[in-house]
């Protein structure tokens, strides 16, 4: 501070200092303080969830708990069929939903004419996303396990939950395809690129990254669901690897839910060690999605 | 979808048409896109193009390279252009002047169909590009816009290599040979007076580059798909001085090979550059004609009032 060159009123300068706000100070503070309770509060409880299930799954962790089919007995019982499941199950899901989600958007974005149906659509695609995961599954089993007489398979399990997720991809897909500036598109439109060439060569590329937030968004939501394919009667006992989408099939949520509605207290260890398994598998599989991104955005901008 | 004039103007280009059509239009197995792209790149020099020889301010001896006659353009209800007519002809620059909002950069958006882009947008009226009319159904855009290039008023350079830009219009247009795109992009590179500051740095982001280079970038971007003509959307509006007197050098270079349209906001820029200025107001071409005349004899009162800072 130079005292010698501060030459204001004395009451002016009594002003610029903070203690003469305490209100401004409180507000300022407060706010901050408030925010980072809420950030606390949202790790507290998560580390706590990961902590209390870690506690209670590791004693049954190994390879044996991994490599082995359900059992009778606790001891014995493993999640081979409903890790596989899971997988499976997500690929499929995202082979479905992925391109006719992002189709979807593409359509709405950049080719849907701004009339009455559209803005119908819209507002039906945000709706979907808001309804009950219960009411897919009720969908599914009339639709694809009943009328299309796909039975419980992987196929099945995986359109509902396509189903779930594609509002999400749509939206979020949505998002990241208008934040793409229309200068680019105008730029390319008057070079003599025809429309596929400017979304397939300058807007896509520029989107992809919100495009995969979007995807990674529903794929995370699709592998820990369990009551849609509750609701659509998936089996909970499988002691055998599904061969084709047409083979049924159960997944980490349904088995861990199976096992905790058990009386014995060995299948709640178990139950928490399938928890374990499934925040593993959800890790990675969100750790790979954000490794792409970041490749994708810095072989764009190298 | 789109009104094509009034009755009188789309007589006349139906008579041209058949007649055309008839001369190239009985080879069996050529489809229509292609015959019509054929009619707009031949420069129908012979062609004294209806009534187009003569201007509406002065004689003009070559050819104009855009007919224009009585279009307008409407974005909803609201009337942009207000049936415009004037001819812009070959190798000159005609500078397009007036305030905010008065259509000027509508006017230039229908000469490459980019108006289309817009939703909501009817325009009608007659366009023709070396005698062919632009706005008829038969006409692919895509060529059009090949031929008719647009620089921005920002410049909006792709997110991707400085080579990228401009290879991308060429690529597209199907030159895949490495080697022909190396030598198309120097070309061009080197006609935006941007080589030396880039050579070495080919590999990098467009972004990189300042406001002024990213410019001569798009510009370099539009000259490699080898238009005929070059619209300019205020193009030194967001650039310092400095970068707009290189982009003006630019301009009366091209002017030996390029048929150049420029709207600019900057009357200085206009009387420097340009060899035709027209003046627009409220949607209306008030006045055009040779530069010298509009800025210091011109006709309307208006014009005059705007030419003189009285308003705008």
């Amino acid at each position: 501070m130079n005292r010698d060159s501060v030459a204001l009123e004395p009451h002016s300068a009594a002003l610029l200092m903070r203690v003469a706000h305490p209100s401004r100070w409180w507000k300022e503070w407060g706010f901050q303080i408030l925010a980072l309770l809420a950030v606390l509060l949202a790790i507290v409880v998560l580390l706590a969830l990961i902590l209390d299930v870690l506690r209670d799954g590791m004693t049954r962790l190994n390879i044996r708990f991994l490599t082995s089919f359900p059992s009778r007995h606790a001891e014995e019982a493993g999640i081979k069929s409903a890790l596989v499941g899971s997988v499976y199950l997500m690929l499929l899901t995202g082979l479905i939903s992925g391109p006719v989600g992002v189709g979807a958007a593409i359509y709405l974005e950049e080719y849907a004419p701004l009339n009455r149906i559209t803005r119908v659509l819209e507002l039906n695609i945000a709706n979907l996303a808001g309804v009950p995961s219960v009411v897919y599954g009720l969908l599914g089993l009339e639709l694809f396990v009943r009328a299309m007489r796909l039975e419980r398979s992987l196929l099945a399990g995986a359109l509902t939950m396509s189903l779930l997720i594609l509002p999400v991809i749509i939206i979020a897909s949505r998002e990241a395809l208008r934040a793409v500036p229309m200068s680019i598109r105008h730029g390319a439109l008057a070079l003599g690129f025809t429309r596929w060439q400017v979304i397939s060569r300058n807007v896509l590329p520029l989107a992809l990254p919100g495009i995969l937030t979007g995807l990674i968004l529903g794929f995370s939501r699709a592998i820990g669901e369990t009551a849609p394919l509750i609701a659509m009667g998936a089996l909970t006992f499988i002691a055998f690897l599904p061969e084709n989408p047409l083979s049924p099939f159960t997944v980490l949520p349904i088995q861990s839910f199976n096992w905790i509605s058990r009386p014995q207290e060995a299948f709640h260890t178990n139950a928490a060690a399938a928890i374990v398994v499934l925040l593993g598998l959800l890790l990675v599989l969100n750790a790979l999605a954000i490794w792409l991104r970041n490749r994708l955005q810095q072989h764009r901008e190298g | 979808m789109r009104g094509l004039g009034t009755p009188r103007g789309t007589q006349r280009n139906h008579a041209g048409e058949s007649e055309r059509a008839a001369e190239v239009g009985d080879r069996p197995g050529i489809p229509t896109r292609v015959r019509t792209m054929k009619m707009i790149g031949q420069a129908a020099e012979g062609e004294p193009g209806g009534q187009a020889g003569a201007g509406v301010n002065g004689a003009i001896s070559i050819p104009p390279a855009f007919t224009v006659r009585e279009v307008s353009v409407h974005y909803g209800m609201h009337q942009a252009l207000k049936s415009v007519s004037l001819e812009i002809p070959c190798h000159e620059i005609t500078a397009l002047i007036g305030p905010s909002g008065c259509g000027k950069s509508t006017f230039l958006r229908v000469l490459n169909r980019m108006n289309e882009v817009v939703p909501h947008t009817r325009t009608t009226g007659s366009v023709r590009l070396n005698g062919t009319e632009i706005y008829d159904p038969r006409v692919d855009v895509v060529e059009l816009r090949k031929q008719v290039g647009m620089v921005f008023q920002k410049p909006n350079p792709f997110p991707m290599t400085i080579f990228d830009n401009v290879a991308s219009g060429p690529r597209v247009h199907g030159i895949r040979k490495h080697s022909d795109l190396e030598s198309l992009v120097e070309r061009s590179l080197r006609a935006a007076a941007l080589w030396n500051e880039v050579k070495d740095w080919l590999g990098k982001s467009a972004f990189a580059l300042s406001g002024g280079q990213q410019q001569r970038l798009c510009i370099a971007r539009a000259l490699a798909v080898e238009p005929q003509v070059l619209l300019m959307d205020e193009p030194c509006s967001a650039l310092d001085p400095i970068s707009t007197f290189r982009i003006e050098e630019l301009m009366n270079e091209f002017k030996r090979r390029y048929t150049i349209v420029l709207v600019t906001h900057n009357m200085y820029q206009a009387s420097r550059v340009s060899q035709r200025t027209g003046f627009f107001l409220a949607g209306e071409l008030v006045e055009i004609g040779p530069t010298e005349q509009l800025f210091e004899a011109p006709r309307d009162p208006r014009t005059d009032g705007y030419v003189r800072g009285r308003f705008g």
